[in-house]
């Protein structure tokens, strides 16, 4: 390991200006082009912020250059020598480390499993595993980033954010040269994420070179010494960060001036009550919960990481149970446990987790859409569908929300980029046409442009007169699109804010009146 | 209150195997008397070792997600193999082991090959070894049964510190896998690989290779329990072997090894679950239970040990999610 310090130091010396550099790096997926001619620079002992809508290329850039997959076209430089990795293995070898967006771990195994599963220590020349090396050196590479937990512990038993932390300890273990994060903080609590922070910058300080990826700007804008943004594949600007302050990394990601981050509002709340729930509880999750939602309006629903936000909506729905209290769509009454009841009387829930919950992913976009409102479309009596209707509604959903696809018929939902993933899951419930529609974190993961459009959509069906419960960690958008804001903390609600009220350090400290870190 | 009903389902889901073996042995224990003996114990372990074998190997190959149903047929053939060697060339016992091992070495090897490389989904690429592994052994032997000669058959008889040479073969087995999968790198990867395998891939393993070393093992060890059985019943009938491939698959599910990969371990898991459906099965011939309900009783056990696993997957998988506030209470 010294060894390889010593290695990084010469031929960071040896490289002209370049840590890495991509020369022309060209790939294209079944003839569509994701990456055209990118040609960019990681400079020695720097954290470069690497930004872009969803499908801009980011993901495929950083997998050519971790060896997942081989460029089409042009050629990459490691400290001035010509690299071509032919696998992960390559890569790793070269120094260079990936925290990949979706966690790699094998939650069967052992943090220390996990963190030698490349190259276990052995007894000598027997093939058994040295257990007693594997755990001192797992306690040392956890000891790196502050993480207390036993190496012995199972990864399943951990918190999302412990696992990236063990994810993170273990790229730090092979001490690359170059470090590449892909969207590390969106399972980290705030507390974690300045960790990781510091983490960043301490490698920085030692001549690591790292790129940083994330649709976080301020993140970016927080950690990195030089931007470059990508979009549709091609690198349309890259420079020190000090000239790209977070309104100039947006311009250049969507290529046009958003002229602002959010629609303007359109939902206007009428008197008509839709929902209304009534001393909701359920031991150690949310307590004596009241909240109405009326006709038209939009309630944001705020809270920190582990508020119980996405537990209080999911009892709502009647997917999760809850001891006491009652929830009322109009005047009825919503029997406990049955999301089947609630959808029936009109209630839609789109789910914080699209991929295991929201979206069948091997199942085209059509059939996702139609998923929901597929009642409507059979026949009397013999249950046959009407296809040709329903392929038009689907269709004409899918235009709407202006879904990037091909063909909607013939595409599987896993082929889209996460924004246009989470309009069809959006598109499925609104097809269905809701009375009340829940919303739990809809536009995490998504670019600005698909950010966009999701609030305008959201607005839309308010002003048609749904009720809309909108959770959501991000308070800024709860701000600009909410007509009241709920605020939860361990598991009550502690705040209400009618809009003229709202103002964002008010909120904030509801938010945190118990003090930080209910996960920590 | 919730944390620990959360935790005593999770307690619950964990130690399934356990708690099945131990009501098992306590309803057969009343059922009959002479049952909780060590001569007892003896003969179900003896009569357990043969499918205890096949079951071990058939655990790797379900640790990576996949599935074997030609080890029965693999009996047949290696038994078949060693029948022409031993009989018709008459050869020494021991050539006859090694070409019983080599069959089964061949045939897992072509499941191997099957699945990683021409990339047919392993129950499909199993069940054409399956059908047409017993119609090879049959169109050698016509049918016809074969006697093995008391060279082979004596062996059952020996026993080492008054240990049967076929529980003791199935006791090193055993012992082998546990270490094998427990302490070695390849053994943990095993593991690694039926959790995840795409992201075994991108971790940079040798994944094809992993799972290909599974078939291979579920091969040879299918092999092996055959000429353990061979040993003890001294012949052959065209039907050997048939089932075995659902004996093994429901002990290693009811020991705990999960279909979805990634779960389940040879020692205690798939011990215990060979044990027990033995002494099911034991059980029902003591009790002279009619020979057309047997089969129902088997499969429906099969049925619950199947439906345990899909329950277990799915609770672990919900109390894994919600730990929000585990902290505070």
């Amino acid at each position: 390991m010294d060894l390889g310090a010593d290695q990084q130091k010469t031929s960071l010396e040896v490289g002209d200006g370049g840590a890495f550099q991509f020369l022309g790096v060209g790939k294209s997926f079944f003839g569509v082009p994701v990456l055209k001619d990118v040609t960019l620079t990681l400079r020695p002992g720097t954290v470069l912020g690497l930004v872009g809508e969803n499908g801009a290329g980011k993901s495929t850039l950083m997998n050519v250059m971790g060896g997942v997959l081989r460029p089409d076209t042009g050629r990459m430089l490691l400290g001035g020598a010509s690299y071509a990795p032919a696998g992960p293995e390559d890569a790793r070898g070269a120094g260079i480390g990936f925290i990949h967006q979706e966690l790699n771990l094998f939650s069967n195994l052992s943090v220390a499993e996990n963190m030698f599963i490349e190259s276990f220590p052995t007894l000598g020349r027997i093939p058994a595993i040295d257990r007693r090396r594997m755990a001192a050196g797992t306690r040392e590479h956890l000891a790196q980033i502050g993480l207390d937990i036993s190496p012995s512990a199972l990864v399943e038993t951990l918190s999302p954010g412990e696992r990236q932390l063990v994810e993170i300890a273990k790229g730090l273990a092979m001490s690359p040269r170059i470090f590449i994060f892909d969207e590390p903080t969106t399972s980290l609590t705030a507390k974690e994420t300045r960790q990781l922070f510091d983490i960043i910058r301490t490698l920085r300080a030692r001549g690591t070179s790292i790129i940083y990826i994330s649709h976080i700007l301020g993140h970016v804008a927080e950690l990195a010494d030089e931007v470059a943004v990508l979009r549709n594949g091609e690198l349309v600007a890259d420079g020190p960060a000090a000239e790209y302050p977070i309104p100039r990394m947006i311009a250049s990601m969507v290529g046009r001036d958003l002229k602002s981050m959010f629609p303007p509002k359109a939902s206007q709340p009428q008197p008509e009550v839709l929902l209304r729930v009534e001393g909701l509880s359920q031991a150690g999750i949310v307590r004596d919960i009241e909240l109405t939602v009326h006709k038209g309006e939009i309630v944001g629903l705020f809270g920190l990481m582990g508020s119980g936000r996405t537990e209080l909506a999911r009892m709502i729905f009647g997917v999760d149970r809850y001891e006491r209290g009652t929830v009322r769509v109009g005047d009825a009454l919503l029997p406990r446990g049955n999301p089947r009841a609630a959808i029936e009387r009109g209630m839609s829930f789109v789910t914080e987790n699209r991929r295991e919950e929201g979206l069948l992913m091997n199942v085209s976009i059509a059939d996702n859409i139609g998923l929901v409102a597929l009642p409507e479309f059979a026949r009397p009596i013999t249950g046959y569908l009407r296809r040709r209707r329903l392929q038009e509604a689907t269709d004409e959903k899918a235009r709407e929300l202006r879904i990037k696809a091909g063909s909607y018929e013939e595409q599987p939902a896993k082929s889209l980029s996460g924004g246009n993933q989470q309009k069809v899951v959006l598109a499925k419930w609104l097809l269905a046409a809701p009375r009340i529609l829940l919303v739990d974190e809809p536009t995490r993961g998504i670019d600005v442009g698909a950010k966009y459009e999701v609030y305008t959509i959201i607005g839309e069906l308010a002003r048609r007169g749904s009720g809309v419960l909108y959770v959501s960690s991000e308070l800024e958008e709860l701000l600009a699109v909410a007509d009241r804001i709920l605020v939860m903390n361990r598991g009550e609600i502690v705040g209400r804010f009618e809009r003229n009220e709202f103002a964002e350090e008010r909120v904030m400290r509801a938010a945190f009146r118990h003090g930080e870190g209910v996960r920590a | 209150m919730k944390l620990m009903e959360t935790r005593a389902s999770r307690a619950i889901l964990r130690n399934t195997t356990g708690i099945l073996f131990v009501l098992v042995f306590l309803i057969f224990g009343m059922l009959a008397r002479n049952f909780l003996t060590l001569t007892n114990l003896q003969v179900v372990l003896s009569n357990s070792s043969y499918i205890g074998i096949i079951t071990v190997g058939m655990t790797f190959v379900l640790l990576v997600g996949g599935i074997d149903l030609s080890v029965g047929s693999i009996m047949y053939l290696s038994a078949v193999a060693t029948s022409l060697v031993v009989n018709d060339l008459e050869l020494s016992p021991w050539l006859g082991v090694v070409a019983c091992l080599g069959v089964g070495l061949v045939f897992g090897a072509f499941n191997a090959f099957a699945v990683t490389k021409l990339g047919i989904v392993p129950f499909v690429a199993t069940l054409v070894t399956m059908i047409a592994g017993r119609g090879l052994g049959l169109l050698v032997t016509q049918s016809v049964q074969l006697d093995f000669p008391d060279s082979i058959t004596l062996l059952a008889t020996v026993r080492l510190g008054g240990v049967q040479l076929n529980i003791l073969i199935y006791a090193l087995v055993v012992a082998a896998a546990a270490l094998f999968l427990i302490r070695t790198p390849w053994g943990r990867r095993i593991y690694a690989v039926g959790n995840d395998p795409e992201a075994a891939r991108k971790a940079g393993l040798k994944v094809q290779r992993i799972i290909a070393s599974t078939y291979v093992i579920s091969g040879v060890c299918a092999a092996l329990g055959g000429f353990v059985s061979i040993a003890q019943i001294g012949r052959v009938p065209a039907s050997f072997g048939r089932n075995s491939e659902f004996d093994a698959i429901a002990a290693a599910v009811l020991g705990g090894v999960s279909l979805f990969g990634g779960v389940g371990t040879v020692f205690p898991g798939a011990l215990l679950g060979t044990v027990m459906i033995r002494v099911i099965q034991a059980g029902l011939v003591a009790r002279n239970v009619d020979i057309y309900i047997q089969p129902i009783i088997m499969g429906a056990i099969i049925f619950f040990a199947v439906l345990l696993d899909a329950l277990r997957n799915l609770q672990l998988k919900k109390l894994g999610r919600r730990n929000i506030m585990k902290l505070e209470t």
